[in-house]
């Protein structure tokens, strides 16, 4: 059931364009349901499904007799293959694509809204927002200065390659770009599931524990880059920074640090710095 | 949950390939290190295989022990734990399984 309009489709995510104020629904099979709202809502649903059909056709070739088939396939396939079309579409387009993950209020948004304030004029940012419910972040987004869309997923718990296929179908981000993709605050299953980004910036602040990396391991060793935000706040707690840094290592060794604050921005310039870099790489990588 | 998605997808793919004729077993290859938990599969494979050709099947999982190649000194390693270091010291290991996520085979009722 759709929290915007209220409209039942048995979908499985909501898409919001910020910008146009639409929003259109992905069906469990992944298909986009697109969906036209007039404003005086008399439901004018123009339903487009288009089906498209596993990608591996498998050669089943069962006879009769209670028979074994060898199937040999990727549980993930689905979401696999799309998430290898959007890393096309990035790397085409020369586009930074980075899967912000962390538990909820770690403070991704905050990081995002300064990010964009300061980098304005000179990088062009676009955000996907995903939450289970509100519009809120894409909203604050769109505050800040960057188109952004917002994806609810109601009861999923993380982002899967289509929602992040149809959310770029509404942005459109431009040729150089960095398109952030914030992803539903969860530390477990954003790591199975590929949305096609180049990087995974894993995001932990001091307010959380300093094991975190030792009890979500699945998710630091994924990430590049782990930011620890809300250093401001040290002063204030026993959050033991050398030991947290050594847990992260100690989980992922190449693993990239940086101690900042979204509040007080200490720190974002080294963030900036690793943005423009990957950018870089982006560009390099392009095409090949 | 997100076994649950994973088993449909699971559901998904074999009611696919086996067009309308019954599915008696289906074979899984789970890796250990996958972040995807066996018996919460075989929960979720009872209550989304309802009403589908898999509907009674066994769920069948073998479990894949994860193994690595040490980059400093080129050894194997067993990896029990996801977070775990070579004898020589080193954290620096290039995983080789144990992230497995297959369908291996099933197993179709006869005609
Ligand atoms: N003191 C301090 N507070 C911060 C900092 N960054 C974020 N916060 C606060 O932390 C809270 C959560 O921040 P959000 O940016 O909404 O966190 P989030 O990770 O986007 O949260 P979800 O999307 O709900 O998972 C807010 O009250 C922020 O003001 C920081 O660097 N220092
Ligand atoms: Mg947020
Ligand atoms: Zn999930
Ligand atoms: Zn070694």
């Amino acid at each position: 059931m759709c929290g915007t309009c209220g409209c039942s489709e048995g979908n499985k995510a909501t898409v919001i364009d910020l910008q146009t104020g639409e929003h259109t629904h992905i069906d469990a099979e992944g298909n986009e349901i697109i969906h036209t709202h007039d404003h005086d809502h008399s439901h004018n649903h123009n339903h487009e499904q288009d089906h498209k059909h596993d990608l591996s056709s498998v050669s089943a070739h069962a006879n009769a007799h209670g028979t074994t088939v060898a199937l040999e396939q990727a549980i993930m396939q689905k979401n696999d293959a799309l998430a290898i079309r959007n890393r096309a579409w990035f790397s085409g387009r020369e586009i930074l694509a980075l899967n912000l993950v962390s538990s909820p209020g770690s403070g991704k948004t905050t990081i995002l809204e300064r990010t964009i304030i300061d980098l304005k004029g000179k990088t062009p940012i676009c955000v996907i927002e995903g939450d289970q419910q509100t519009a809120n972040d894409a909203q604050r987004i769109k505050d800040s200065g960057a188109p952004s869309v917002q994806i609810n997923t109601g009861t999923g718990c993380h982002l899967e390659a289509d929602m992040v296929m149809v959310g770029l179908k509404a942005l459109k981000p431009t040729a150089g770009s960095i398109v952030m993709i914030e992803n539903v605050g969860n530390l477990v299953c954003p790591a199975l599931f590929d949305l096609g980004e180049m990087a995974k910036v894993a995001i932990l602040s001091v307010t959380e524990g300093e094991d975190k990396p030792l009890k979500y391991p699945h998710m630091f060793q994924a990430s590049d880059l782990m930011l620890l935000n809300k250093i401001d706040l040290l002063p204030h707690l026993d959050f033991d920074v050398k030991a947290c840094l050594a847990y992260a290592k100690q989980v992922n060794p190449n693993i990239e640090i940086i101690q900042l604050s979204a509040k007080t921005g200490e720190g974002m310039a080294d963030w900036y710095t690793w943005l423009d870099n990957q950018s870089a790489k982006a560009v390099a990588q392009a095409f090949v | 949950m997100h076994e649950m998605g994973i088993t449909r997808n699971i559901v998904s793919i074999v009611a696919e390939a086996a067009k309308s004729q019954k599915v008696r077993r289906v074979k899984l290859e789970i890796g250990k290190l996958s972040a995807v938990m066996p018996e919460a599969l075989m929960f979720c494979f009872d209550v989304v295989s309802k009403g589908t050709v898999l509907e009674g099947a066994t769920l069948e999982i073998v479990e894949v022990a994860g193994k690595a190649i040490c980059r400093d000194c080129g050894a194997n390693v067993e990896l029990h734990q996801i977070v775990t270091a070579c004898t020589c010291g080193s954290r620096d290991l290039k995983r080789i399984s144990g992230e497995e996520l297959n369908i291996k085979e099933m197993e179709l009722e006869a005609a």
